[in-house]
């Protein structure tokens, strides 16, 4: 498909993120024509545009905005990630997670270019190790052993819940900050993220990363569309609100998500401190403890 | 079957006033308007109680607020010997309480004075420990307790559940008020009694009576920052509607369907007393309780029979007695949902088969029954009966079993009945179930946390994963 003619004001105002003219284009007769790129969504590891067609301007990009049928694909799409990824080993989920630290390392430039400032990559980056190490830890803190009054071997261990709809912050690092808690132990994410270039990038270091197809979607445009189809689908299992800015949206999408009982993370108090440790909650939050009873006896 | 004689155990350990007000701030005041309780196993009014208005909430939740302070900042260790009294306490008059549930509720004396009364003095005791240990539980280094707390229980487990609900927030520092279900008040009004006995400061625990309306006020009071429920998904729904926004810290204990699975090489007998407790412990009103047999076809016949020979055994009557395996339903309202869901059962085309009983006259009483020829899609397949009513469907492949017990919007238990090791830990891991019961079912422990997947509801009760609910 065609890109739209630029705007004279576009074609007056190079963009900030365009590099420098280079050597090679130096000695050209006249500078080279970049090859910009196209940004569409991030939907069981394909780049898919939006099936309803819509695109909308941000930062000079026309980005891929997201319909509701968009969302309810990505959660086919996170549904039939779930099991596999769910039965992956810990070790491995872990292994998948550090590759994704390793690739954001590798491709920084690609976020500072952005305007994402280092500082914040850096953090990102540590986030994702830090989480990456969680994956074969937090079933041993989260569970254990019960004594219950009986000759029985009682063990509560935790598991995923299974897809989750995510309203993400405005940020790489609050993009991060929500993708790998809920990620880390299995489950399946359809997210809902603001700064369209930004979060594509990162679908782009997702995909060369190792994480199956599915695992992460990510959905541009404007949340307070596809969010409330994501809050009522039923076949979604839990819902991470850290994004939401409006009281009144949070309400109504809690709201929704009562109708097949989900597990809500409400946006905190005071929005998000993305430099705080993330604490154990994030992840807890979007995991059940399953308790298995079995006699002893010879 | 042998002949028994009678052998009931004495009410008259029990001393029932005939009205009952609201336990607020530390005492009883005057009940206004009010409504009876009756035995279900007799129709008999038992006492009367108050109904609790808008105004009267206000009262509980505002006394509630003014203890919480004082309650909060005592150090835990106190905290602990107030919890470790309580459970003293109800050691000590658990005769009196078990025969009181068995006198509202209905269900046999010998569940209420070995199952229920034994495990609310365990609760009490377990949660009085980690008063002074909240710091080690794994919220934090710091965890602080969310406020006032409004407890809404059903009357399945009426003191059972309150144990549930008190003994946690309690130790955790928050204060609370309960309401208990509308048909079995009276073991939470006994509950008040052992509060003012242990000296617990006033306004720690406040018990309101009274129906739906009551429990809505409650879990919509303004000045509640926790609201635990347990009871009916369908209720579960409209409380989490109603919390939204509000950011009240919600838990819910809601129904379930669950399914217990026989695979051929299970020991017949073992799974057959199995499958009898799952679905017919307290009448089958219990939220986790083994509502849908799946067995495997290749022993399907084989296990039928020898179930419907134990259900011959099983004795149906008064609750009191220590012979009695069932006992009444807790209501006419349940009886007859019970009665329409059955009835559906036959419509749609299952076989209804129940032992040989005689029902008592008076009160409210229905057979053990069992369906077979059940398909997924019969309503008493999906619908939670809430009854002594099991559906019976069959497997072939293991892949089978998992697929079809998963098949329900519920996930609160399930049971597997197998010799195999290996298979019990497959099967476990791929159960979408907040308790899975291998070669034993319907086992409850302090330590051990319950709750569901799905809609089932979320958090945990018991265990340490039960003080999350009230640290923030």
């Amino acid at each position: 498909m065609p890109e739209s003619a630029p705007t004279s004001a576009r074609a007056e105002q190079p963009r900030r993120r365009r590099r420098t003219a280079t050597k090679v284009e130096a000695v050209a007769e006249r500078p080279r024509l970049a090859v910009r790129k196209t940004y569409k969504l991030f939907i069981g590891g394909a780049f898919p545009r939006s099936e309803s067609g819509r695109t909308y301007l941000v930062d000079g990009d026309n980005v891929a905005l997201a319909s509701r049928k968009d969302a309810r694909d990505a959660v086919v799409a996170a549904r039939k990630a779930q099991p596999k990824w769910a039965g992956a080993t810990a070790y491995n989920r872990g292994q998948v997670l550090y590759r994704v630290a390793e690739m954001t390392e590798a491709r920084r430039a690609e976020f500072t270019v952005l305007g994402v400032d280092a500082a914040e990559v850096d953090a990102t980056i540590d986030r994702w190790v830090w989480y990456a190490g969680w994956s074969d830890k937090i079933a041993q803190v989260a569970g254990g052993a019960n004594p219950v009054a009986g000759p029985f071997f009682n063990l509560s261990a935790p598991e995923p819940t299974g897809v989750v709809g995510v309203v993400a912050p405005p940020s790489l690092l609050g993009l991060v900050s929500v993708i790998a808690p809920a990620i880390v132990t299995g489950n399946t994410v359809v997210v809902l993220a603001a700064g369209p270039q930004v979060a594509i990038t990162l679908a782009e270091v997702l995909t060369t990363s190792d994480v199956p197809g599915g695992v992460v979607n990510i959905l541009t445009g404007h949340a307070a569309e596809t969010a409330p189809w994501l809050a009522s689908h039923d076949d979604v299992n839990a819902l991470d609100l850290t994004g939401v800015e409006s009281p009144e949206l949070a309400t109504d999408l809690e709201r929704a998500a009562a109708g097949t009982l989900k597990r809500v993370l409400r946006p905190p108090a005071g929005g998000i401190d993305l430099a705080a440790d993330p604490g154990l909650h994030p992840m807890t939050a979007l995991l059940e403890i399953k308790t298995v009873w079995h006699p002893k006896g010879f | 079957m042998f002949e028994y004689a009678p052998a009931p155990e004495s009410r008259s350990i029990v001393d029932i006033a005939p009205s009952y007000g609201l336990f607020v701030d530390g005492a009883f005041d005057e009940g206004k308007a009010s409504f009876k309780t009756v035995n279900p196993a007799s129709e008999e009014v038992l006492a009367e109680v108050a109904l609790a208005g808008p105004e009267d909430v206000d009262r509980a939740v505002g006394a509630a607020r003014r203890a919480f302070g004082a309650w909060s900042a005592l150090p835990g260790a106190e905290r602990a010997k107030y919890l470790f009294r309580i459970a003293r306490i109800i050691q000590e008059r658990s005769r009196e309480l078990a025969v009181l549930e068995s006198l509202d509720n209905g269900k046999p004396i010998r569940e209420s004075r070995d199952v229920d009364l034994p495990l609310v003095a365990a609760h009490f005791f377990y949660y009085a420990g980690w008063a002074d240990k909240l710091q080690y539980a794994g919220f934090g280094t710091d965890p602080k307790p969310l406020g006032v707390a409004g407890q809404v229980i059903p009357w399945n487990f009426p003191l059972l559940m309150l144990a549930w609900k008190i003994a946690p927030a309690l130790a955790a520092g928050n204060t609370v008020v309960l309401k208990p279900a509308e048909t079995t008040p009276l073991s939470a009004l006994f509950f008040a009694d052992v509060c003012r006995q242990a000296d617990l400061p006033p306004g720690v625990v406040n018990i309101i009576t009274g129906a739906g309306d009551t429990g809505r006020y409650l879990v919509e009071h303004p000045d509640v920052n926790k609201v635990a429920f347990t009871g009916s998904t369908e209720v579960g729904r409209q409380i989490a509607r109603s919390v939204a926004g509000s950011g009240k810290k919600l838990t819910l204990e809601l129904g379930g369907k669950a399914a217990n699975i026989v695979f051929d090489d299970a020991p017949i007998d073992q799974a057959v007393e199995g499958i009898v407790n799952g679905i017919f412990f307290n009448q089958g009103h219990v939220c986790c309780a083994g509502s849908r047999l799946l067995v495997q076809e290749s022993i399907a016949e084989e296990l039928l029979a020898s179930l419907k020979r134990r259900m011959s055994t099983l004795r149906v009557g008064d609750p009191l007695d220590k012979n009695t395996d069932i006992g009444a339903v807790n209501s006419a309202a349940q009886l007859a949902r019970i009665t329409e869901l059955s009835e559906i059962g036959t419509a749609e085309g299952a076989e209804r088969w129940s032992p040989a009983c005689r029902l008592p006259d008076r009160g409210f009483w229905f057979a053990p029954t069992i369906f077979t020829g059940v398909t997924q899609a019969h309503r008493i397949a999906r619908e939670e009966i809430f009854g002594p009513v099991l559906s019976v469907l069959t497997f072939r492949t293991p892949d089978e079993a998992v697929e079809k017990a998963n098949n329900t919007p519920y996930g609160l238990s399930a049971g597997i009945w197998t010799e195999k090791g290996s298979r019990i830990l497959a099967v476990a891991d791929r159960l979408r179930a907040g308790v899975v019961w291998a070669n034993t079912f319907n086992k409850f422990d302090p330590a051990s946390p319950f709750g569901g997947y799905k809609e089932s509801g979320y958090g945990r009760e018991g265990g340490r994963h039960g003080l999350e609910a009230y640290l923030a």
